[in-house]
């Protein structure tokens, strides 16, 4: 002990630990990850049975509401599994802290526009 | 504080809440683990099958977002998919798709406090090799099938 802290073990404890946050970084990976399996397995066997579709029949299934619902479920659990994941990896192996917060913040903004990119795409097709 | 002159673990310095300085394990500790046991090596490739769809997802934003642009970007977007490097990468991320998904579904388990014994870490290793095999050709039917 550096310094003899006068906070009490439930204090801390409330401060929800060192990284501030608990174990919500690790809870919401496994509800993502949850989430994402029933929709990846209709996304993968969706999107092979669509294989060599054209234009206006890949747009007709899109728009669909089932679909665009599903898709944009996909897409927002998706790229919150996708950043939280890449985030531990970041972690575990970009070093030194400059780079890292770098590296995390240009992976989280990618991930959040592709997210909206994709999303936006959903909706343009399934209003218009 | 204990002290460790192994070189990944004398640089892996964290905290305790109090403040006070703790050494804590590199994780994952690619020194000590033999690479090419089952256990280790499905671990490994469920990190590498995550980055490798993170990269995926690329392709499907761009097919949703070509899609919505009109019929001459979609039309790239296509001409790129039927492309042999089109193919190599959606082949590669039916597998990669499936495999992550598989080993998930044995993380989750693992999560919930089950099948840690050794027998039952190989078996549910084994399900996950034999299912992302036979869920990739089932998808791969489905796609040629659907292609034709």
């Amino acid at each position: 002990m550096a310094t003899p802290s006068l906070r009490s073990p439930l204090g801390r404890v409330r401060g929800l630990g060192s990284a501030r946050s608990g174990t919500h970084h690790w809870w919401m990976q496994r509800v993502t990850s949850i989430a994402l399996l029933p929709l990846t397995i209709w996304l993968v066997f969706a999107l092979a049975s669509l294989a060599g579709a054209g234009f206006s029949e890949a747009q007709v299934w899109v728009a669909r509401p089932f679909n665009a619902v599903l898709l944009l479920a996909f897409l927002g659990a998706g790229f919150h599994h996708t950043a939280a994941g890449l985030q531990v990896v970041i972690e575990d192996y970009v070093k030194p802290d400059s780079r890292r917060i770098v590296v995390m913040l240009v992976v989280k903004g990618l991930c959040a526009l592709l997210w909206l990119m994709a999303s936006l795409a959903v909706l343009r097709i399934a209003l218009r | 504080m204990s002290h460790s002159e192994d070189g990944p673990d004398a640089t892996f310095i964290g905290s305790r809440t109090d403040g006070t300085p703790v050494v804590r394990p590199l994780s994952p500790h690619l020194q000590v683990y033999d690479m090419l046991q089952m256990t280790s090596s499905l671990s490994i490739l469920n990190r590498a099958t995550g980055i490798a769809w993170s990269v995926g997802l690329i392709f499907l934003v761009w097919w949703l977002a070509a899609l919505a642009g009109g019929p001459a970007s979609f039309a790239s977007v296509q001409w790129f998919l039927g492309s042999v490097i089109g193919w190599v990468v959606l082949a590669g991320l039916i597998v990669v798709a499936w495999f992550h998904t598989l080993a998930g579904i044995r993380h989750l388990v693992w999560d919930a406090g089950y099948g840690f014994d050794m027998p039952n870490t190989y078996r549910s290793g084994r399900m996950v090799i034999a299912g992302t095999a036979g869920l990739s050709v089932l998808t791969l039917i489905i796609l040629i099938g659907a292609w034709i």
